[in-house]
């Protein structure tokens, strides 16, 4: 469990983080900028994703073909998302490419042609996109549950909205790129196979001139009580539910993470046991932990023949409030032992821990040590998830359902 | 990284990669059984076999098997396909005998009628989550028409009515006939003691019998044939095309996979340029899927249903452009790069090698390094790739098409 985490700070205030895995061939490093779907003007939903795509259609010295080529002949394997709060751009590669990759994203960060005669066609792939979530009625049902578990601005789909779409000019994609695509905010991370120094020196090269800028604060998140029915022609009723619980920055963080654990974590889980392995309700049905700045929530899906719709909800909220009857001590001991497997098989991917640093550093403003969350998860008892449990019941519940009947649901309203 | 293996009296292969200083192992038995391998009358009993091989065995109750998996720590989780069953577990290295013994127990189930009835409502769960998904029924339609009389035509999930109508004593028979020792493989990867894992299992698998066990192949007959579907609340249009590929055994498929890559990878490719980055098209992509006695080469369009028919078109004119638009050298050394470097990259982790030396194992009886398989494309020559191309023209093809309407 060795771990050893650099930091260096720019003058222009990025912060960037690197963590040796020498024993790995591959580097992998992430970028996390703050031009989110929170800071979308209201009347130009999607402009966040539309302006990541259009960053990446020519940079630097390369067109937008020559980029794709470039990072090709590379072979790097990468990503780039867009999320409520931040822009991500991720790249892993052979450690032997990492200057030569980490010079192709960094350009599309500072010096992205965005060409406007192609904007048109990032246009037309982003309605091509909103539109196809509607053959998926389980994404769907997400997309659904955050915006009416979040509201505006922070329950905002990363694809947008036709209306938002459509009026999207290029003047715009500029703007936010240019206002939110700064230090500020901002997080570099590194993980794998990489000399610190070397590394400093590229980072100096590509980003030491990028101007500091200024991002206004957002307000804090308050989720909404909803329950809200989507009428749909499909087989399965597609459920999905939300309700409060603590986020990722708050000191008991893992005792609810924990209680999530029990419910939902491996196939001994209180849900996949009680809704699936019982009653044969379902094929998929999970919970996880969500954290919106200072918003926790536990989000739940589980999908089912209609007929069987009611009772599986039921079933659902039945289990989840079964946790205040107690939690043997099977539970937690196989809810430990998977935490400490996944820390040590966390040592085996690049990609994954230069993500996690960098969402440390955006959530928490530090990095955490595995030493650090085995240390937490070793001092979950029984006892202190309960307590946990009754000081933060589930409340406020949001739930969305798509299929071709609504179900009834009387927390929610 | 060291490759070894055994084959036990009773007809087991054990094999492995041991890579002594890796942080996990994964270990895996991989069952030479699929949808291929089913009777018509029982469609879907490979697929639902696996689920009940998680519901108990003579020393264990289903929740015990449960509890277990999670003990260990495990990342694990079973898979079918039309040709292989998988069950796999990651474990840290000081797990290995209690995950061997707990997976090697699991492959000689109880079947009990109880979970048996139980499991059955969660298969049908899973066929309906699948038929809200228009282009899962248009894949599966494809297979069928494609194959046609051909084993493969089986669907992996079966339908609602074979599920149904399936009887615990017919699964009992399937897995009687398909997972004797000698149809299966345990693989690992990782930081494995291979000297304990050959002497466990020996001790363990004692009592399990060889029988005869085989497979039927043949060729599929290439068709011409072109299906319309309706999916009522879709509002998209995905269309499918299969015509003849390489299989496993030829050597032909490193050339195939990368004129896939260069013609219709979901980046960087011809169609990617012309079809995607413009806007045209949501998806537009080419791919194999490789079988023991045949393949695939797909294509597979996904977009507004009002512009599909250009769309197609379009595809047509590219995949069949080979005379005026050869390939050239750069697109083959990007397409090299780009498929010899995500080799390596997943290369990294134990759990992503249990696939590649299985699978391998499993198909040709063949143990290869990544650096070795990255070599095979590595290889591969320009006229090779262009000639493959050429022969896209005009060959026999069934289509699929699935949307809101029938497209006029």
């Amino acid at each position: 469990m060795q771990q050893q985490v650099y930091q260096h700070t720019l003058s222009n205030g990025l912060t960037v983080l690197g963590e040796p895995m020498p024993w790995l061939e591959s580097v992998a490093f992430t970028l996390m900028y703050p031009g989110g779907t929170a800071r979308e003007p209201a009347d130009r939903l999607g402009l966040a994703g539309m302006t990541l795509e259009m960053t990446q259609r020519g940079s630097g010295r390369w067109s937008s073909r020559q980029v794709v080529e470039q990072l090709d002949f590379l072979g790097v394997e990468r990503s780039s998302s867009v999320s409520t709060f931040h822009t991500s751009i991720s790249m892993s590669a052979m450690a032997s490419v990492l200057e030569d990759t980490f010079e192709v994203a960094m350009s599309m960060v500072r010096q992205p042609h965005m060409p406007e005669d192609e904007l048109d066609e990032v246009r037309q792939s982003a309605l091509l996109e909103l539109a196809s979530i509607e053959d998926d009625p389980a994404q769907k049902c997400f997309v659904e549950l955050k915006r009416s578990r979040f509201s505006d601005p922070f329950g905002r789909s990363t694809l947008g909205s036709q209306e938002g779409i459509e009026s999207v000019t290029h003047s715009d994609c500029v703007e936010f790129h240019t206002r939110y695509a700064k230090p500020t905010g901002a997080v570099l991370s590194i993980a794998g196979r990489f000399d610190w120094e070397d590394f400093l020196r590229y980072v100096e090269k590509q980003l030491g001139s990028w101007s500091t800028g200024t991002v206004g604060q957002l307000g804090e998140v308050e989720p909404q009580i909803a329950s809200i029915h989507i009428p749909h022609e499909s087989q399965q009723t597609h459920i999905a539910l939300a309700y409060d619980s603590v986020p990722y920055q708050h000191p008991e963080y893992y005792r609810g993470r924990g209680i999530v654990g029990i419910l939902s974590d491996g196939m001994s889980s209180r849900l996949f046991t009680e809704v699936r392995e019982k009653r044969g309700l379902v094929y998929a049905i999970s919970a996880s932990s969500h954290s919106l700045k200072n918003c926790g929530s536990v989000l739940c899906y589980a999908g089912t023949t209609s007929a069987r719709a009611q009772e599986t909800l039921d079933v659902t909220l039945d289990t989840i409030r079964s946790i205040s009857q107690g939690i043997d001590s099977g539970e937690l001991s196989r809810l430990k032992s998977r935490a400490r497997t996944s820390l040590v098989m966390e040592q085996e991917s690049s990609v994954s821990r230069s993500s996690q640093l960098a969402y440390d550093w955006i959530t928490l403003g530090r990095t955490t040590s595995r030493q650090e969350v085995l240390h937490e998860i070793e001092q979950l008892t029984a006892e202190n998830l309960i307590e946990h449990f009754s000081e933060y019941p589930p409340k406020r519940w949001t739930l969305v359902t798509i299929g071709p009947e609504p179900l009834e649901f009387h927390d929610a309203v | 990284m060291q490759f070894k293996q055994i084959t036990l009296d009773n007809g087991l292969e054990v094999i492995a990669e041991v890579n002594p200083n890796a942080f996990s192992m994964s270990l895996g038995y991989f069952v030479k059984t699929g949808s291929r391998d089913e009777s018509m009358e029982v469609a879907g009993v490979s697929h639902f076999l696996e689920h009940m091989l998680f519901k108990g065995t003579p020393r264990r109750t289903s929740v015990d098997v449960n509890r277990q998996l999670d003990d260990l720590g495990s990342q694990s989780n079973a898979f079918t396909s039309e040709e292989q069953t998988v069950y796999y577990m990651s474990v840290l290295p000081e797990n290995q005998f209690p995950a061997l013994d707990l997976l090697t127990d699991m492959m000689r189930p109880s079947l009990r009628d109880k979970d048996f009835q139980t499991e059955k409502q969660v298969i049908l769960e899973e066929i309906a989550m699948y038929d809200d998904q228009p282009p899962y029924g248009a894949m599966e339609r494809a297979m069928e028409e494609y194959f046609g009389e051909h084993p493969l035509s089986t669907r992996v999930l079966g339908t609602k009515e074979t599920v149904s109508d399936l009887t615990a004593q017919a699964m009992r028979e399937y897995h009687r006939a398909r997972y004797a020792p000698n149809n299966l493989c345990l693989v690992a990867s990782g930081a494995v003691d291979f000297d304990a894992l050959v002497r466990e299992t020996q001790k363990m698998t004692k009592p399990w019998q060889p029988a005869s066990v085989g497979r039927k192949l043949s060729t599929p007959v290439p068709q011409s044939k072109q299906i319309q579907m309706v999916h009522p609340p879709a509002t998209q249009q995905y269309t499918l095309e299969f015509s003849q590929g390489p299989g496993y055994m030829d050597q032909a498929r490193y050339v195939t996979r990368i004129l896939a890559t260069l013609l219709g990878d979901d980046s960087g490719s011809r169609l990617f340029w012309e079809l995607v980055d413009k806007g045209l098209a949501d998806a537009a992509v080419c791919y194999t899927y490789e079988f023991q006695d045949c393949g695939v080469f797909g294509l597979y369009l996904a977009g507004d249903p009002q512009q599909q028919q250009d769309n197609w078109e379009l595809i047509q004119s590219i995949v069949s452009d080979s005379n005026s638009n050869p390939i050239t050298e750069r697109e083959l050394e990007l397409a090299k790069n780009k498929i010899c470097s995500g080799i390596l990259l997943a290369a990294e982790r134990p759990s992503n090698r249990l696939f590649s030396v299985g699978g391998t194992w499993l198909s040709r009886h063949q143990y290869e390094t990544a650096a070795q398989v990255s070599q095979h494309y590595r290889s591969v020559e320009l006229d090779e790739v262009q000639k493959v191309f050429e022969s896209l023209k005009g060959r026999k093809a069934v289509r699929v098409s699935v949307g809101p309407e029938i497209e006029s």
